[in-house]
């Protein structure tokens, strides 16, 4: 019962994170991206205070934890290779995160907000998932 | 407007860092959506999350009074956007929170370059979208 109860208070967490710092606003990230035009660093400033809390914890606390509150070991992605099915990636959605102002966070928050065209780009957003594992993958992925 | 950038950063991160702690899972939204509709039988947390990702911001609401935001993106935007960024997390395992946040945060390699690479193909493509319409 606890691992569900933390996970929504987590999820609940993350999504206030998202809407207070604006990242849910697509105008936002539009303005974070147009480096050429009217620049608005705003959201180098979420992404450096959540790792400002995140970095120590991940680089000083967890390798002296032995397992998570409510699981059996702590995962994390067992890749270290930059290939091309990262980089192909990395590059696909920094395009869709350039013509859409929206990630995956805020595609879910939108519910929220009962806002029609969140809900077309977490239909599309869900789709383009189903095609990439339509992919041919060179390892079984979890 | 730059103090609640910092605080909404600070509760991503802290939300990070919970995650990991209790659950032992890295805090990538988009392999935790992934999971929550097509994987729920093997991760039944991520449904309880996602939950909670759409409650956060109603209770932000709700002490804040409504400010749902204006959305003036075409619905062409919404579409190819949106097909892209499921495509693209997917194949390159993770997005702004899993590579940008966890990732860096991690000191992997992999979300580093991940993350450069999605920032400089961002700022091409709004630079591109700027020169054309």
């Amino acid at each position: 019962m606890m691992i569900y109860l933390t996970a929504l208070a987590t999820g609940a967490m993350f999504g206030a994170g998202l809407v207070v710092s604006g990242m849910t606003d697509p105008a936002n990230i539009h303005g974070f991206l147009d480096v050429t035009g009217a620049w608005r660093p705003h959201l180098a400033l979420v992404m450096m205070a959540a790792i400002a809390v995140a970095l120590p914890f991940f680089q000083w606390v967890l390798p002296r934890l032995r397992k998570p509150v409510y699981g059996t070991a702590f995962l994390a992605p067992l890749s270290t290779v930059i290939d091309k099915r990262l980089l192909l990636g990395a590059a696909v959605f920094g395009v869709g995160w350039g013509v859409s102002g929206l990630c995956p966070g805020p595609a879910i928050v939108g519910i929220a907000f009962l806002e029609p065209k969140l809900f077309g780009f977490l239909a599309a957003m869900l789709i383009g998932m189903t095609l990439a594992d339509r992919l041919p993958s060179p390892s079984a992925k979890a | 407007m730059i103090a609640m950038s910092i605080f909404g950063g600070l509760l991503i991160g802290l939300a990070s860092v919970s995650l990991m702690l209790f659950q032992g899972r890295i805090a990538g939204i988009s392999s935790i959506v992934y999971r929550a509709i097509f994987q729920l039988k093997f991760e039944s947390w991520a449904l309880t999350f996602v939950i909670g990702l759409v409650l956060g911001p109603l209770l932000v609401a709700a002490l804040n009074g409504p400010a749902a935001p204006v959305f003036d993106l075409a619905w062409w935007q919404v579409i190819f956007g949106g097909l892209l960024v499921g495509f693209g997390s997917r194949l390159g395992s993770g997005c702004t929170s899993g590579h940008g946040v966890c990732g860096i945060s991690r000191g992997s390699a992999r979300s580093v370059v991940a993350t450069l690479t999605f920032m400089v193909t961002g700022v091409m493509t709004v630079f591109l979208m700027g020169m054309v319409l």
